[in-house]
């Protein structure tokens, strides 16, 4: 990752999409040939319903500055109300976020339908952004002990 | 377990991705990777060739493990996991790495988008060693097909349907099939008469063996997946029983309230309480408007429909009706609303006599409507001019930015029908462009020029009846630029049509969020691909057909009625369909029992045996959501294809660096 | 009730009777208006043609010293003015470069503005906060029989129309219907452009936009034009000389402010509202009214 950004920090970003809207709509988003900054690799789920806080915690340990989660709007859920239980569950797990010290800001969740290839765009430019402005969250360093928090891709191991 | 031998292919795409992404570099790269026994890049992946360089080195390299860098799995992942299955690998070790519509396309900077396919790919390269070999579910198919929509593009699709002898029911929630062509006069560009090409389709679909016509029924609920879907149909009560009722109409003679303003003849023509919407119904059943019919409405009445009815068929006492239905596969056909030109005030429309809007000109102008074919204002006067307003709500930011289509040409449907009509009557075309796009379109707008109309470029601004000189007085008056003659103009005219767009039907979306897809931007229903799978929809086994997808004049919609039936056919008429093995399951030696997940299960996939006190999946019911691995506080529940482990390489992988 | 009240500089100079009538209107309906402190021009349309940026820091100069004088909604009159002041917190909420150009411009003379402040026309105030009902109950003399054409201007509720429709409004048609008059609901220039400051520039142009008016309404039969602008009223009455000598036509109609008529139904008399000083004499309409 090139760091020509104006304070020389280039957020790494993860963002979960769900197949069904969000992921469409990110490919929408190409297929539009939109431009947004290339600092979020997605990790494509079913459902964001899917999502839960160990995959935000593990994406923070590994390096990641901020986590984008995005699913359909709702009504529009594959599985009827997958994305109701992202959107109960994410306060949640914001709040034990907030008690482990991430500031505000760094997880985000956003509704995306298949047809919005441009709020996709605006999402990533403006989360990627946001990011750039928190500066690096730096928990990786923390973590050179990996018994803090076992490797979880191992490969017998159910992780927790 | 086998040592882990990875093949990564790194697609081209012409320039898609290799415009952008340095393709050398990215596969020198790979190839140093742990498990990654081959690195290869070409030029089209999913073209022969490229299949075979994946079949040739798992079956000579003894490659396990694939992944194809290339465009989004949604294009092309079947495509690669059939040629991987070919080769003899399990189809589900090989994964995509999505680096086109997610990083070539949407990158600016070269180095930049490198980098990304790079972390893209890794992700992938990580992931590998955790994928489990799956096997499809292979499930039965039900071969019936389920119809939504009567009109011409249902009618079309039930009835291509039937002629393969498979069941259809077809869904029409109104008293009769026939939709918006039955209301039309003449159909552009040949002027054949709609009825004569439609009606006996209509009259085919109510007769076919094969078609289970089901009108004043609407779709309430739906429930399972493909191949097998369960359909709540409400029928609505027509307070007529429809076996013994023959359509002889006379009920509606004798019925007591009269000035019921009538659907199909746009408001502009009466029916009864009782009624038959138009005499070529099918079925040619009565309905009784319970909103109206004094009887229901628990007034006096002396009830003479019962007194006239031969057969004794009127039963006041008939209730809606729940029937369920099972079908292997759903045709979406539920049409278009016309736009409602009330809503941009500057056109007078509810408000200044004689400006009407397209579909009302189309009875007025039709031989069985509410003036008998006459072309005349409300005064019962031939209109000496004519103003047709194109683009009324269509192309306007304000209101749809999309442009209808069909407008234009059926604009000069009118203008040639006012001037066989009324030779002497001055008609003028404001128009913004002139789309005529069709076979023999083009050559129907030179011959309305040649037969006089007026064809003003202009988008009209206003109507307005404000008469500003003698001439105009007692006139409606459509202001606009001429942007051809570079002047305002003010042209009188005594008739204004409104060529109001078509818009999606206002329950477009709830009707989608009932049967799983999605709308798009426009409200219109979403179709998989706009030109490789037009007809599809992101749910396997529901597919789109005519005007619920976008605007399209009935050529078009015939075809894609004609497609729809074909998509559906190649479905229901296999014995089995295979539906993704990525679905839940949950260990009973780890299981508490804790019953959160059975509780969450949006699909009820989750019951709690009393027995052995522990969840289980019934895999039948599971589509695979994953909601109950996310909420299980042991993550006892996992799900094939997205296991937790294989989520935390896929992190780790576009972290590691 | 209680507002904060801008005037507007027309209230001070040709929209005097516009500000006097307000004044004696809102005291009869017992609604207290409080003047802001210190206020200025709201850049109206001419400024904000020519430096947008600047002129929304101006426009903002009024809202800040608002949101500093009270809580309550800020009441204008002058449609250009409400215009102008909505369209600003509706730009500072949307735009960044527009909240920064306002916060600079504002901080620079330390001021400071959340953007938040509401901003009411106050023909909105009349019928969603006093209510329809409650004004025909206060009504002491109704406009029984009175033909009465609203003419609302273009920058009523254009272009956002916050609180009528754009095109077509009509809540000052519902306003005087409450008041008992015979409105000419269907008067198509309600909400037509009246040329405005191209009076100055291009006479020939907004002559023909006053003549379309003041036809509309003569055609209709009305007895009395009603405006809620200013501009829109000085155009109408008093350029009707030029209009006839023009377009060769015989115009005299009476045209006020609706405050001005408004404030006669609810008890207040002629010189109270300023009538005296219209070019067109009112007295007709005055008479026409039953006592």
């Amino acid at each position: 990752m090139s760091t020509n950004g104006s304070n020389g920090f280039e957020p790494r970003l993860i963002g979960f999409l769900c197949r069904w809207c969000s992921y469409n709509g990110a490919d929408l988003a190409g297929t539009s040939r939109l431009k947004y900054p290339p600092n979020m690799v997605p990790i494509k789920t079913n459902c964001s319903g899917r999502i839960d806080a160990t995959h935000i915690l593990k994406a923070l340990k590994e390096g990641a500055d901020g986590v984008l989660i995005a699913g359909c709007h709702p009504g529009d859920c594959h599985y009827i109300n997958g994305n109701y239980r992202t959107a109960g569950r994410f306060p949640l797990t914001q709040k034990l976020l907030e008690q482990l010290g991430l500031e505000h800001g760094r997880v985000r969740l956003e509704w995306v339908s298949a047809a919005e290839g441009d709020k996709f765009a605006r999402v990533v430019t403006e989360f990627t952004e946001q990011i750039r402005a928190l500066g690096p969250l730096g928990w990786s360093a923390q973590f050179v002990d990996e018994s803090v928090a076992a490797p979880a891709a191992e490969k017998e191991a159910v992780p927790a | 377990m086998a040592e882990d031998r990875i093949a990564v292919y790194f697609c081209h795409c012409g320039s898609n991705i290799a415009g952008k992404v340095d393709v050398d570099k990215v596969v020198a790269w790979a190839a140093e990777q742990p498990n990654v026994a081959i690195a290869r890049e070409y030029k089209y992946m999913c073209s022969d060739p490229g299949q075979d360089l994946i079949k040739e080195d798992i079956q000579q390299h003894g490659i396990n493990r694939v992944v194809v860098a290339a465009c989004s799995p949604t294009m092309h992942e079947p495509t690669f996991r059939k040629a991987a299955a070919a080769a003899g690998l399990n189809p589900y070790l090989l994964q995509m790495a999505n680096v086109r519509e997610h990083c070539s396309w949407v990158t600016v900077d070269k180095g930049e988008a490198t980098e990304k396919a790079k972390r893209i790919l890794n992700a992938q390269i990580h992931r590998l060693p955790f994928n489990e070999a799956l096997d499809p579910i292979e499930v039965p198919v039900n071969p019936a097909v389920l119809v939504v929509g009567g009109g011409i593009a249902g009618i079309e699709a039930a009835l291509k349907l039937a002629a393969t002898g498979k069941k259809v029911y077809l869904v029409e929630k109104n008293p009769s099939i026939g939709g918006h062509m039955a209301m039309f006069d003449k159909t552009f560009p040949t002027l054949d008469c709609a009825a004569c090409i439609l009606t006996p389709k209509m009259s085919a679909a109510g007769k076919d063996p094969n078609i289970e016509l089901m009108a004043y029924s609407e779709v309430v609920e739906v429930d399972g997946y493909v191949g097998n879907f369960k359909v709540k149909v409400k029928k609505k009560a027509r307070f007529v029983n429809t076996d013994t009722c023959t359509g002889c109409a006379a009920c509606l003679e004798t019925c007591v309230v009269r000035k019921v303003p009538s659907e199909f003849d746009q408001g502009l023509g009466k029916r009864s309480a009782i009624y038959i919407p138009f005499p070529q119904a099918v079925p040619l059943r009565a309905t009784i408007d319970a909103e109206k019919c004094l009887t229901l409405k628990g007034k006096k009445c002396k009830q003479p429909c019962v007194t006239s009815c031969g057969p004794g068929a009127i039963d006041f006492e008939q209730k809606d009706e729940l029937v369920e239905l099972e079908v292997g596969a759903i045709i979406m056909a539920t049409g278009f609303e016309l736009w409602d030109p009330g809503q941009d005030a500057r056109y007078g429309y509810g408000r200044l006599d004689n400006v009407i809007t397209s579909l009302e000109f189309e009875r007025i102008s039709n031989a069985s409507g509410p003036t008998n074919g006459e072309i005349v204002c409300k005064n019962g006067e031939p209109p000496k001019s004519v103003a047709i307003l194109h683009c009324i709500g269509s192309r306007d930011l304000n209101y749809q930015e999309h442009c209808s289509r069909v407008c234009c040409m059926y604009s000069l449907k009118f203008s040639h029908l006012i001037k066989e009509h009324l030779p002497d009557t001055e008609v003028y075309e404001l128009y913004i462009d002139m789309r005529c796009f069709g076979k023999g379109y083009e050559e129907f707008y030179r011959r309305l020029m040649d037969e006089g109309v007026h064809m003003v470029r202009g988008r009209a601004a206003e109507v307005t009846d404000l008469a500003m000189s003698p001439e105009e007085e007692g006139r409606l008056i459509v202001k606009t630029e001429d942007t051809l003659l570079g002047i305002v103009r003010r042209i009188p005219a005594d008739m204004v049509i409104l060529s109001s767009g078509l818009a999606p039907a206002k329950d477009a979306k709830a009707v989608s969020q009932t049967f799983g897809f999605g709308c798009s931007g426009d409200g219109f229903f979403l179709e998989r691909h706009p030109k490789l799978e037009p007809v599809s929809t992101i749910t396997d086994g529901i597919f789109i057909a005519g005007c619920c997808q976008y605007p399209k004049d009935i050529p078009d919609t015939v075809a894609q009625a004609g497609a729809a039936a074909a998509g559906a056919l190649a479905l229901v008429d296999n014995p089995t369909v295979k539906v993704e093995p990525t679905i839940s399951y949950i260990d009973p030696e780890k299981c508490a029992g804790c019953h959160i997940c059975v509780g969450l299960c949006p699909h009820v996939a989750i019951r709690y045996n009393e027995e052995l006190k522990v969840a289980e999946v019934i895999t039948a019911a599971c589509k695979g959501c994953g909601v109950c691995v996310a909420a299980c506080g042991s993550n006892v529940p996992q799900q094939h294809g997205y296991l937790d482990n294989q989520i935390f390489a896929e992190i780790e992988g576009a972290m590691a660096f | 009730m209680r507002y904060l009240y801008y005037p507007g500089c027309s209230a001070e100079a040709t929209g005097k009777a516009y500000d006097i009538s307000t004044r004696a209107l809102m005291g009869k309906l017992g609604v207290e208006l409080v003047e802001l402190d210190d206020w200025n021009c709201c850049g109206a349309t001419s400024y904000f043609s020519v430096r947008e940026l600047d002129s929304f820091a101006i426009a903002a100069r009024n809202l800040a010293i608002a949101e500093k004088q009270g809580d309550e909604d800020l009441c204008v009159i002058c449609n250009a003015c409400y215009t102008t002041l909505a369209k600003t917190n509706r730009y500072m909420a949307e735009s960044a470069e527009v909240r920064e150009a306002v916060s600079g411009a504002l901080g620079a003379v330390d001021r400071t503005y959340s953007g938040n402040k509401p901003v009411r026309h106050i023909m909105d105030v009349l019928v969603n906060d006093i209510g329809l009902e409650a004004l025909g109950e206060k009504v002491t003399r109704r406009l029984t029989g009175l033909k009465v054409a609203c003419y609302y201007g273009c920058q009523y509720s254009r272009p956002m129309g916050d609180f009528d429709d754009p095109e077509f409004p009509v809540t000052m048609d519902k306003f005087f219907q409450a008041l008992g008059a015979e409105v000419i609901t269907d008067f198509a220039g309600k909400a037509k452009c009246c040329g405005g400051m191209m009076m100055l520039t291009k006479e020939e142009g907004a002559l023909r936009m006053c003549h379309e008016l003041l036809k509309g309404a003569h055609d209709a039969g009305a007895d009395v034009i009603v405006c809620a602008c200013p501009l829109c009223e000085m155009n109408v009455e008093g350029y009707q000389p030029r209009v006839n000598k023009t377009f060769g036509t015989n115009f005299d109609m009476p045209v006020m402010y609706f405050t001005q008529l408004a404030g006669l139904a609810f008890g207040a008399d002629p010189k109270q509202l300023a009538i005296d000083k219209q070019i067109v004499s009112c007295d007709r309409v005055v008479a026409a009214i039953p006592a």
